[in-house]
């Protein structure tokens, strides 16, 4: 009897978590069959069946160079993600294993950068650039996005090395460890599911960051946020073609995330069962 | 072999040297249809100029036009050309954000642009913008449902004759509505409608010591008319549609009757994407009777050079190409007359095969020629612009409005409720910013 109820409460749960992960999923689902559709289906109503063009990605293709914008988007999206690791680790670990009294202010600091309105920072940020010749280029995007994402990726890491045993370190020390040794080689192969999935989280916020990836780029340094931007026209609804666009936006961030779920689950899991 | 290998290399040298030489110019523009044909055929610039590369820059109008507004604004100089409406020409030429075009060359014929666009795009009689495309506004409505009922369309028609109609045709159960207006809030959507369909009640924005008009009849008429007729003939949630919605309801068949820019014509009248192609008729803009004035929308997308452009020579150069008339005859040899970006040039609509082609050539000439945007309303005004007004705060202050008449079209909000709010929000505004004392 308890073997019967605990198979029909595993069903249900697994039916349940299906359906919240296709109700989730349903907007990408939606938009990469649309993008199948001719225009007039796109717009008819909502259907499951396309016609199975494949017009839409020729016709994008042909409005707009693909393969520049997306070198720009990885250039960025891994350029920010390894300086932000660089910069947070240190920065976690100090905090995680020898913390003061204003550590978690400085915490709360941190992420308070966070809770203002891009757009009002945009014009001192706009003249920064200009000034420093930043504009249009990705070493400037990758900066911006490096400092937007930070306080994220040191609370993340700062959550992960939290739990990891104090006492290791003080026994690498007591073996003689160097600081860095300390890091490199004790405290980063315990943390590198966190790690992993901290970087794994911050590739895919920086990818899908248009804010200021729009902004700060012209023709140079625009990655594919601005690919799929240029689409969106003010003169009929071309939502097949957007579709498209948007489909070959995400498709290498997608797949990403789906050859890597494991160290993401992992990783955002980590130390949840303590 | 040696001697081989030097040349080979004084070569490689020379061309480096020449791609060095070559100046590059950004071109920042928006994605519709006619922009995009012109990327299509620059090819025959560059062959022309192979001093000059292009590369493009292409948003969303609402996006672009903050980017735009951003780098001219800071001096950013990230465009050498910029495409912008002629709501922000005389605006930013005003504070000498944009160069003077006193170089297009002498076979421009700079004369041969059409006089109500040139006003817009010049200040003090300097031109600092040159129309790619313009358009007024126009009624697009369908003649077989229009025959069905046994109506008309008179030559200039009235709003009482456009509400009676629409609600004649209204066939809910065939799922068609009587007519197709703007509802989404917008400066540049709702609020171009409205504004202009006040100005054609006889209403304006301002007084001539700028106090709001939100509480004169006039505007009572307009937002009652508007919400009553979007009630009783308009399509289901029509306070979300803007111009591409009501485009695509229209070339489904949809819409009896739809008032908008008189670029759609060429949409809804080309086979290829429209089912009703072959039943459009076109009439101008309506007015109440015994007012004399049709709304005086006019729109034109320009070409300009930010005064912060080190490549202000060769900007002008390609503005020159693409605005000329030499590029009209390039669109129309490739891709045909109906094609050829409308409402800028008088020679085009004396042009034979211009009007063969595109059946809709006269009544956009004779919209754009009814549009005076140095006078939008009959009473005297301290603005110019028809369907906006040509102040900076218009953007702010016509979305905020927008929102509210939106708010009246989906049923949250009464048309004196909304018009009391109006005023109050404009009068504050107004005086803020210093044009009430």
């Amino acid at each position: 009897m308890a073997r019967a109820v605990s198979t029909r409460r595993k069903t249900i749960a697994t039916v349940a978590a299906w359906l919240v992960a296709l109700v989730i999923f349903f907007p990408i689902l939606y938009t990469v069959i649309t993008s199948f559709k001719t225009e007039p289906e796109a717009i008819a109503g909502i259907s499951l069946i396309p016609s199975g063009t494949f017009e839409n990605y020729v016709e994008v293709q042909s409005q707009r160079d693909y393969f520049k914008p997306f070198m720009n988007s990885v250039a960025i999206a891994v350029g920010s993600t390894l300086i932000a690791l660089l910069i947070a680790v240190p920065a976690a670990w100090s905090m995680a294993f020898s913390p003061t009294r204003r550590t978690k202010d400085i915490l709360m600091w941190m992420l308070s950068t966070k809770m203002m309105p891009a757009v009002g920072v945009l014009v001192p940020m706009y003249l920064i650039f200009r000034d420093t010749g930043l504009l249009d280029t990705r070493l400037g995007l990758t900066m911006v996005l490096t400092l937007v994402n930070l306080p994220i990726v040191v609370w993340m890491l700062y959550t992960y090395f939290r739990e990891i045993p104090g006492e290791i370190l003080e026994a690498a020390r007591m073996d003689g460890a160097s600081l860095w040794n300390e890091i490199v080689h004790v405290l980063t192969p315990m943390a590198i599911p966190g790690i992993a999935s901290t970087m794994l989280l911050n590739i895919i916020l920086a990818w899908n960051e248009s804010f200021w990836t729009i902004r700060l780029t012209a023709a140079n340094a625009a990655p594919l946020t601005a690919f799929i931007a240029s689409f969106s026209s003010p003169q009929g609804l071309f939502w097949a073609k957007l579709s498209a666009a948007s489909t070959l936006a995400i498709a290498p961030i997608l797949i990403m995330g789906w050859f890597s779920q494991r160290q993401l689950v992992r990783g955002l899991t980590f130390g949840a069962v303590k | 072999m040696k001697l081989r290998t030097y040349l080979v290399g004084a070569c490689s040298a020379l061309a480096l040297a020449g791609a060095a030489h070559a100046e590059t110019l950004t071109i920042a523009t928006v994605n519709n249809g006619d922009m995009i044909r012109m990327q299509k055929l620059t090819d025959d610039f560059t062959s022309k100029n192979p001093d000059i590369q292009l590369q493009w820059v292409t948003l969303e109008e609402n996006v672009l036009r903050e980017r735009v507004t951003t780098d001219i604004a800071t001096k950013g100089g990230q465009y050498d050309v910029m495409t912008i409406g002629n709501y922000e020409v005389p605006i930013w030429a005003k504070q000498g954000w944009l160069l003077e075009l006193d170089s297009l060359g002498d076979d421009y014929d700079v004369d041969d642009l059409l006089p109500a666009i040139r006003g817009g795009l010049s200040v003090e009689d300097k031109l600092y913008a040159a129309p790619f495309y313009g358009e007024s506004a126009m009624i697009m409505y369908r003649t077989d449902l229009f025959e069905k009922a046994g109506l008309t369309m008179p030559e200039s028609p009235t709003w009482e004759f456009i509400g009676e109609a629409a609600r004649k045709i209204t066939d809910r159960n065939a799922d068609i509505s009587g007519i197709c207006l703007r509802g989404k809030a917008g400066w540049g959507e709702n609020m171009a409608f409205l504004t202009a369909a006040a100005n054609s009640f006889g209403g304006s924005w301002f007084d001539e010591s700028w106090q709001p008009q939100f509480d004169q009849p006039e505007w009572k008429e307009t937002l009652q008319f508007y919400a009553d007729l979007m009630k009783d003939a308009g399509p289901s949630g029509a306070s979300s549609n803007g111009f591409n919605e009501n485009l695509t309801l229209f070339q489904q068949g949809k819409c009896g009757m739809w008032i908008d820019a008189t670029v759609a014509a060429s949409f809804v009248s080309n086979p290829t994407d429209s089912t009703v192609a072959d039943k459009v008729g076109y009439a101008i803009f309506p007015s109440k009777e015994g007012v004399d004035n049709h709304g005086n929308w006019l729109w034109s997308w320009n070409l300009a050079v930010p005064a912060g452009s080190q490549k202000a020579e060769a900007a002008q150069k390609f503005i020159a190409w693409a605005t000329s008339k030499g590029y009209t005859e390039l669109v129309a040899e490739k891709e045909g007359w109906a094609n050829v970006p409308p409402g800028t040039r008088t020679s085009l609509y004396s042009n034979e095969e211009y009007k063969k082609a595109a059946p809709f050539a006269e009544p956009t000439l004779a919209a754009m020629d009814a549009a005076d945007i140095t006078k939008p309303s009959v009473k005297p005004v301290p603005y110019t612009g028809g369907q906006f007004v040509a102040i900076p705060e218009f953007q702010g202050l016509g979305t905020t409005v927008g929102q509210l008449f939106s708010a009246v079209v989906a049923g949250q909000s009464s048309v004196d409720d909304a018009l009391a709010q109006a005023q109050q929000i404009s009068v504050r505004e107004m005086t803020r910013a210093g044009y009430i004392k």
